[in-house]
């Protein structure tokens, strides 16, 4: 009695297997370059990648089974930074997403606010830092701060953007039918303003990547970028790159993570 | 019998530089139970008129009363089915989702909002499809769910805008009958709107025509058919064809009201899918990413 499209499963599936084959491929083929290059460099500052990933194994995930392999300096270097990442990346959410919808659908305030929203959005965070320093002190609200607030943008301008773009007919239908306002917002301007949240929530998460390293430059006694700082120093190059290897990897996982989440949700949530 | 709705003196202007008077001062009175179609050719005024009734827009001039009271903001005991039924639907909630969602609004208790749900579906003729997603559903389908969704209500006045426009015929026919009988069933009282003169005597108790825009009433036209109508015998019935061709004739020796040009002023006709985005455009989407959406959704209209 009806038709159901769905693409065909199996196809999909053998497609991102395939894939995900010549992708391995791909970086399989620029890391073995990239060992020859540094192999035929022989600079201190450029230690080869099988150099760093035995670094990063001794360094972090040497640890017991007890700690899942981690080691304790991944206890006081890693697990503080993705800690304060997700948090404020989650916050900058939260705020975002709460005050885009609403002043996506309130007609003229986005209209009034919307020059002082482009003009916050285009000051780079990281030159905000010194002004956050002498408004909170160094520490952990200062790393908060400075994540929370080079997130916020992306997330609350999409989420307006999305909530901007409600179909009017089914804005009439809820007017039409006396939809509350909570059910309003929750039934009707979430769902449809989704795909354009989840832009947001993308872009903000590699910001908060960014956000974090630059505020753990600064402004902390742990953390990856307080780490990587301190290698510096040391002239421990095989540690500076390990850390850049581990932000790297840390960025992949974390985006996949949130496009796994934002397929999820998206197919529970049909438009 | 009581009255239900009284319009009074009606009259709609579109601000804006073309300043466009869609409706001119229209007033007419609906008893309760019965169904009234209001007939007029595109462009005039129908669908504002409709939306004037629904509080959805607030007309320039004049009163609607529902039930003897004034009507300030959308009332409650109102439903309005849309010709639009793939915009008006909502994708990311089940048939079922669909149908109780005014009710959830309504605070009637969960127990209660699946069994009118349910029941309500089965006597569209959707039994079963409850946990489809409208977009898995056809489209005559899809209106049978706006259908129920309105009924579930159990609103004391039905607007229906257009309801079977984007239909094909042979559904159209079965949508029709389907009106008839739940209307008997649950004794609503029905305004709806239609472009189509034909259905607008085959489902109707009465038919007001109202003239091009500004829109004022022509005629009033009572169907005396009785409750029983069948597609095939009461078209070819001698009342019938007087009606149609008495109601065509009002129409077609309507004095003009305005020139030619009326169509373009403003855009507020009755052309599938362009009524509503225009206006609400207009009012507080200054047009960004808005504007796109709208634009490609009006597309898949049909």
């Amino acid at each position: 009695m009806s038709e159901v499209i769905t693409p065909s499963r199996t196809r999909r599936w053998r497609g991102g297997l395939t894939a995900s084959a010549s992708q391995l491929g791909v970086l399989a083929a620029c890391v073995l370059l990239w060992q020859l290059a540094t192999v035929g460099v022989q600079s201190p500052f450029f230690p080869t990648p099988v150099r760093i990933i035995t670094e990063m194994w001794q360094l972090w995930f040497s640890g017991g089974l007890g700690t899942l392999f981690l080691t304790e300096a991944a206890f006081e270097d890693v697990l503080p930074s993705v800690g304060r990442l997700l948090l404020g990346w989650l916050l900058a959410a939260l705020v975002g997403i709460v005050l885009g919808m609403l002043l996506g659908r309130s007609g003229n305030a986005l209209a009034y606010v919307g020059p002082l929203l482009s003009f916050a959005r285009s000051i780079p965070p990281p030159a905000l830092l010194p002004v956050f320093m002498v408004l909170f002190s160094i520490g952990f609200t200062l790393q908060l701060v400075t994540i929370t607030f080079g997130c916020l943008w992306p997330v609350l301008l999409n989420s307006a953007d999305g909530a901007r773009s409600v179909d009017p007919v089914k804005a009439e239908t809820a007017r039409a039918f006396g939809i509350s306002r909570a059910h309003w917002f929750v039934s009707v301007v979430l769902p449809a303003a989704l795909p354009k949240i989840f832009a947001g929530l993308r872009i903000s998460l590699s910001l908060a990547l960014i956000m974090m390293v630059i505020s753990e430059l600064v402004g902390a006694s742990n953390g990856l970028g307080h780490a990587m700082m301190l290698a510096r120093d040391q002239f421990d190059y095989e540690r500076l790159w390990a850390g850049i290897v581990l932000l790297g990897i840390l960025g992949y996982l974390l985006n996949t993570a949130l496009s796994a989440v934002e397929r999820g949700v998206l197919r529970a949530v049909p438009r | 019998m009581p009255s239900m709705l009284e319009v009074s003196e009606l009259t709609h202007t579109y601000p804006g530089q073309q300043a466009h008077t869609a409706i001119g001062g229209v007033s007419f009175e609906v008893t309760a139970g019965q169904l009234t179609c209001i007939v007029g050719p595109s462009g005039c005024g129908k669908s504002t008129l409709l939306r004037c009734i629904a509080s959805l827009v607030t007309p320039t001039a004049g009163q609607v009363r529902l039930r003897g009271q004034p009507v300030r903001g959308v009332p409650e005991d109102l439903a309005v089915v849309f010709q639009d039924y793939g915009r008006s639907l909502f994708p990311w909630m089940s048939v079922r989702g669909n149908v109780e969602f005014p009710l959830r609004s309504r605070s009637v208790p969960r127990a209660r909002r699946r069994e009118l749900a349910l029941s309500t579906l089965e006597r569209v003729g959707l039994s079963g499809a409850e946990d489809k997603y409208p977009w898995q559903l056809s489209g005559g389908m899809q209106q049978r769910v706006a259908i129920a969704r309105a009924l579930a209500c159990e609103p004391a006045l039905l607007l229906m805008d257009e309801p079977f426009a984007s239909v094909d015929a042979q559904t159209r026919f079965e949508l029709e009958d389907l009106l008839l009988r739940v209307r008997a069933e649950q004794d609503t009282t029905i305004l709806l709107v239609t472009h189509d003169i034909d259905e607008s005597v085959y489902l109707g108790d009465r038919v007001l025509v109202l003239s091009k825009s500004p829109a004022t009433v022509l005629a009033d036209v009572a169907v005396e058919l009785g409750q029983q109508r069948d597609q095939i015998s009461t078209r070819e019935s001698e009342l019938f064809v007087r009606l149609r061709g008495e109601i065509a004739r009002t129409l077609r020796n309507a004095p003009q009201n305005r020139g030619e040009g009326d169509h373009d002023e403003a855009g507020e006709d009755e052309e599938p899918g362009e009524v509503d985005s225009s206006g609400e455009d207009r009012a507080d989407e200054p047009a960004l990413a808005g504007s796109d959406s709208t634009g490609s959704e009006r597309g898949s209209t049909e």
